[in-house]
């Protein structure tokens, strides 16, 4: 397991150094002048020769790029050009509010598109197995940004059932700080009003972000569980008198969910992808709702670093993902 | 039904409704199995025999197929037996099934006694009636049924073996598990489809010694599909000739082999290895089911075809005590 | 024959390709089909946020201008923008991939490597940042997802290469002699282009998805354009009222990216029937 471990992670650092490298390079070559950006539209030739200095954009590209990765590795991302913060603290206070976001979607695609995607395969060409098979087409087809607004609109603005934006309303205090999670921190210190209220606050955006992955999850539990019943094993499970559910349950579940699985990681990408819109519309203070500002306001460095963030992440989502397959399939654990 | 008899099927036909058409791929098809014999059934691939296994297990696989006929098995008829006691009580129960490739036919993800014990679950031990609690002693008493059984069919290191999955096992040592779980509950028929054909020569030579040998100690029917005069010839007392989802010859195994009728029985026993010394095949193929041939279905692949064999399906004559019976043109003479 | 007779069997994959079709046939003649041509430019400020009625079916936006006609224009920069990208990503990522399917060594490796590093980030992400470097605007955003999604052709192309030059057959060919040029263009490409069709196809559908959220993020098609994606960033301060500012242009985008994944999905079981959905 270890040695499978390092292999991935010989797999993965020269992939990051690489976006490392291209992005660095972007953003030193192509723009328009950071410097003549951030002094303004009035800003005289001499001031924006200074900030050049200041911010070291005179001296040789190696040497820029030299020092932005010895000050990365100590996970020092420079100071944002907006807002004149460190953007390393930035990015940390936002990361516990994406990561709540995007595990909530997860959890909620994962188990929910599991089962409907058992029962579409189980009720195979059924009825509720076309609709499902529409959904699971829709899902992916749908702007997740829209049917945000769209859900909005209704649940929030005409019904008013929940909250319209943001992680707790202003009555409320954050929880203290343990795991950056508002669910967990507030059950952590006892405040169940404060988990109420985030629980309402995140029900909307992570429902709307997890749709595309409940669609994919739905599509490939079924098509994995179809292809699992195939299988000469459950012809033979049928044969000696296995009752129905239980051939499906636990039998062909525990083989057919394998490839699902692996199929998360790829649906984590989607999630962060999505995120990015959803956060900006409940503005939800997460990392895609930074990257977006940083966006607006042309802050290449905070483009940067929340870029390189979000591969890291990514890279360890699909690493965990590989060691899970590895616990769930005794073939591959065996194997070593 | 007699007495001795203790399954009996009669004009089974099963039409699947196909894209291209009905595709009848057992055409009043009639066999009788005794108390205590072994019936072999041959013929080449596609020539229902499978089919037949099926019908008789109440598995066709689901999708639009309509089944005629009866099935008579210790007094009742298993195609107007509801589902729910077929499950509980005839498959693994009554009927234990051998399936042909052992390779494929055992759960990957589960442990071999995990397999075998859900067989003892749902249907009880002997002398056991099956709707009793599943508590922890019944499980108990249950292993060490499994491990007598894997004792009797010669699988070494019969108390881990349960705890094994099914790749550490050998192919032929896979089918002495599955030919355990076909004994399991003492059934009085067995229904084997091609029991040794993914296995060695040599391996095959020892479950066909097994099969025998608990046949007799277990004092149970057998019923044993194959392509292969020569499993026939060391096993079955009676022999089943299909071709193209009929009924061509049936008889005592002897007779059939020294004196086949029909001459795709004759073409057939040609075409084993030890009665020739050249590879003989039969030219031609298995008609499709969709659209077989008129009259006698084997009319264009045979030799002696006369122009009346194309005109009219030759019905199926039976010898003196129907002891044998024919279905051919060329014998119209033996039924006066 | 018997492909298409399949084909038109396959209830979804016949939708799509209609919706497919009414797009393209749409995008083609936008300005002769929209029903208030003048309307859909010129603001108006008398006629401001009307909901939809017989003369505005789609309702009027914050400037007074005729929704439904803005959504048949849109499908314009929609289907060229996507179009663009993935041809794009196709002349980049194809070639990259037969080399790299072909050849064993660094170059292969390299070019392997390199769709790594494209794919360490979620291609929304890169792209999202890769735009505003670009400096923003529909070109920007054009670029930045080609140069975003030519790696998803490389692999599949790579892939298919590898499986083909497993094969016994270019061997045979190599030693009868057949230049290496040869070989890829009248045996390998064929084999690739199936899958490749597929991937694009599909593809088409997600880069509009893609497209719009860029639109609507405000890295991508800049006002007056009709882009779907924009109008629906537009609609959201004139939220609850004007409900149909938004309702429309998002049907649109579904009802076409539905159209490409349906499309997508017949093509891919046509090409490879042991993935069929129906069974």
């Amino acid at each position: 397991m270890i040695g499978f471990l390092l292999r991935r992670l010989v797999m993965v650092v020269p992939a990051l150094f690489g976006l490392l490298v291209v992005m660095f390079l972007l953003v030193r070559i192509v723009p328009a002048d950071p410097a003549a950006v951030l002094a303004g539209d009035n800003a005289t030739v001499a001031q924006i020769e200074q900030i050049r200095q200041t911010l070291g954009l005179d001296r040789p590209l190696y040497e820029q790029f030299w020092l932005y990765l010895t000050q990365v590795l100590q996970g020092d991302f420079g100071t944002s050009l907006y807002s004149s913060r460190p953007i390393g603290a930035d990015i940390a206070l936002r990361l516990g509010a994406t990561i709540e976001l995007t595990l909530v979607s997860l959890v909620f695609a994962t188990a929910v598109g599991m089962v409907l995607g058992v029962l579409a395969a189980v009720r195979r060409n059924s009825l509720i197995d076309y609709v499902l098979r529409f959904i699971s087409v829709g899902g992916l087809a749908l702007a997740s940004f829209w049917i945000a607004i769209m859900l909005q609109l209704l649940l929030s603005m005409h019904l008013g059932w929940l909250p319209l934006r943001g992680r707790l309303p202003a009555s409320l205090p954050a929880p203290p700080h343990f795991t950056g999670l508002y669910l967990v921190d507030s059950l952590l210190v006892g405040r169940l009003d404060i988990f109420v209220a985030s629980l309402s606050h995140i029900v909307l955006p992570a429902f709307t972000l997890s749709l595309a992955g409940l669609a994919a999850i739905v599509r490939f539990t079924r098509s994995s569980v179809v292809e699992t019943m195939q299988n000469d094993f459950v012809a033979y499970e049928r044969a000696v008198g296995y009752p129905q559910r239980r051939i499906i349950m636990p039998y062909v579940l525990r083989s057919s969910l394998i490839t699902p699985i692996t199929q998360v990681g790829l649906m984590f990408g989607s999630l962060i992808s999505g995120a990015v819109a959803i956060e900006a519309i409940f503005d939800w203070p997460g990392l895609g709702f930074y990257l977006v500002q940083a966006i607006l306001s042309s802050d290449y460095k905070a483009i940067l670093a929340v870029t390189l963030v979000i591969g890291v992440i990514y890279a360890f989502v699909n690493i965990v993902v590989d060691v899970i397959h590895g616990l769930v399939d005794p073939r591959i654990s065996q194997k070593g | 039904m007699r007495d001795d008899l203790v399954l009996s099927v009669r004009d089974l036909s099963v039409t699947v409704h196909s894209d291209d058409g009905p595709a009848k791929i057992l055409d009043h098809v009639n066999l009788e199995l005794r108390r205590g014999e072994i019936m072999g059934v041959a013929g080449e691939s596609g020539c229902g025999k499978s089919t037949l296994i099926r019908s008789i297990l109440g598995i066709l696989p689901h999708g639009a197929h309509s089944v005629t006929g009866e099935i008579q098995f210790c007094g009742e008829n298993l195609l107007s037996m509801p589902q729910r006691r077929l499950e509980r009580e005839i498959r693994g129960a009554a009927i234990g099934f051998i399936p042909q490739d052992p390779y494929l036919a055992l759960n990957p993800v589960f442990t071999v006694g995990d397999q075998l014990l859900e067989i003892l679950r749902w249907h009880g031990m002997p002398g056991e009636s099956s709707d009793r609690r599943y508590t922890r002693s019944v499980r108990a008493r249950h292993r060490e049924r499994i491990i007598e059984l894997l004792d009797a069919v010669q699988v070494p290191d019969a108390r881990n073996a349960l705890d094994r999955y099914p790749h550490e096992f050998s192919g032929g040592q896979r089918q002495r598990l599955l030919i355990a779980g076909a004994i399991a509950c003492q059934p009085q028929i067995i229904l084997a489809d091609e029991p040794t054909t993914a296995l060695d020569v040599t391996t095959q030579l020892q479950i066909l010694k097994l099969l025998k040998e608990l046949a007799a100690r277990f004092d149970v029917s057998m019923l044993l599909v194959t392509h292969d005069f020569g499993v026939i010839g060391q096993l079955s007392d009676r022999v089943t000739i299909m071709y193209a989802g009929q009924t061509a010859e049936y008889g005592p195994t002897g007779e059939i082999i020294n004196d086949p009728r029909h001459p795709y029985t004759q073409m057939l026993i040609r075409c084993h290895p030890d009665r020739s010394d050249e590879l003989i095949g039969i030219p031609g193929q298995v008609p499709v089911p969709v659209s077989p041939p008129s009259g006698c279905r084997f009319h264009p692949r045979c030799p002696a075809a006369l122009d009346i064999c194309s005109a009219a399906r030759p019905p199926l004559l039976y010898g003196e005590a129907d002891r044998q019976a024919v279905a051919c043109v060329l014998y119209s003479e033996i039924v006066s | 024959m018997l492909i298409l007779r399949r084909f038109l069997r396959d209830v979804p994959a016949v939708i799509g390709a209609l919706i497919v079709l009414t797009l393209v046939i749409v995008a083609i003649f936008a300005p002769y089909i929209a029903p208030r041509l003048a309307e859909a430019f010129d603001s108006n400020l008398m006629m401001r946020l009307k909901p939809p009625s017989a003369d505005y079916p789609f309702g009027t936006d914050g400037l007074g201008r005729d929704i439904l006609s803005r959504v048949i224009l849109g499908t314009r920069p929609a289907l060229a923008a996507s179009l663009i990208v993935v041809l794009g990503a196709m002349v980049i990522g194809i070639p990259l991939g037969l080399i790299a399917g072909y050849r064993d060594g660094w170059v292969s490796e390299t070019i392997m490597r390199v769709t790594d590093v494209f794919l360490a980030v979620p291609q929304l992400v890169l792209a999202l940042a890769m735009a505003q470097i670009l400096s923003g605007g529909i070109w920007s955003a054009i670029l930045a997802l080609a140069l975003t999604y030519w790696p998803f052709f490389t692999r599949t192309v790579y892939s298919e290469t590898r499986r083909v030059r497993s094969a016994l057959f270019i061997d045979a060919l190599e030693s009868l002699g057949a230049s290496r040029l040869r070989i890829l263009t009248l045996h390998v490409m064929p084999n690739v282009a199936a899958p490749v069709i597929v991937r694009a196809t599909a593809g088409m559908g997600f880069t509009i998805l893609t497209l719009a959220v860029l639109g609507f993020l405000g890295v991508g098609a800049a006002p007056p354009d009709p882009d779907w994606g924009l109008t629906i960033a537009e609609s959201r301060q004139y939220l609850p009222q004007s409900w149909w500012y938004a309702t429309f242009p998002g049907l649109a985008i579904f009802i076409v990216v539905l159209g490409f994944s349906f499309l997508g999905d017949g093509l891919r079981d046509l090409v490879d029937p042991r993935l069929r959905r129906s069974r």
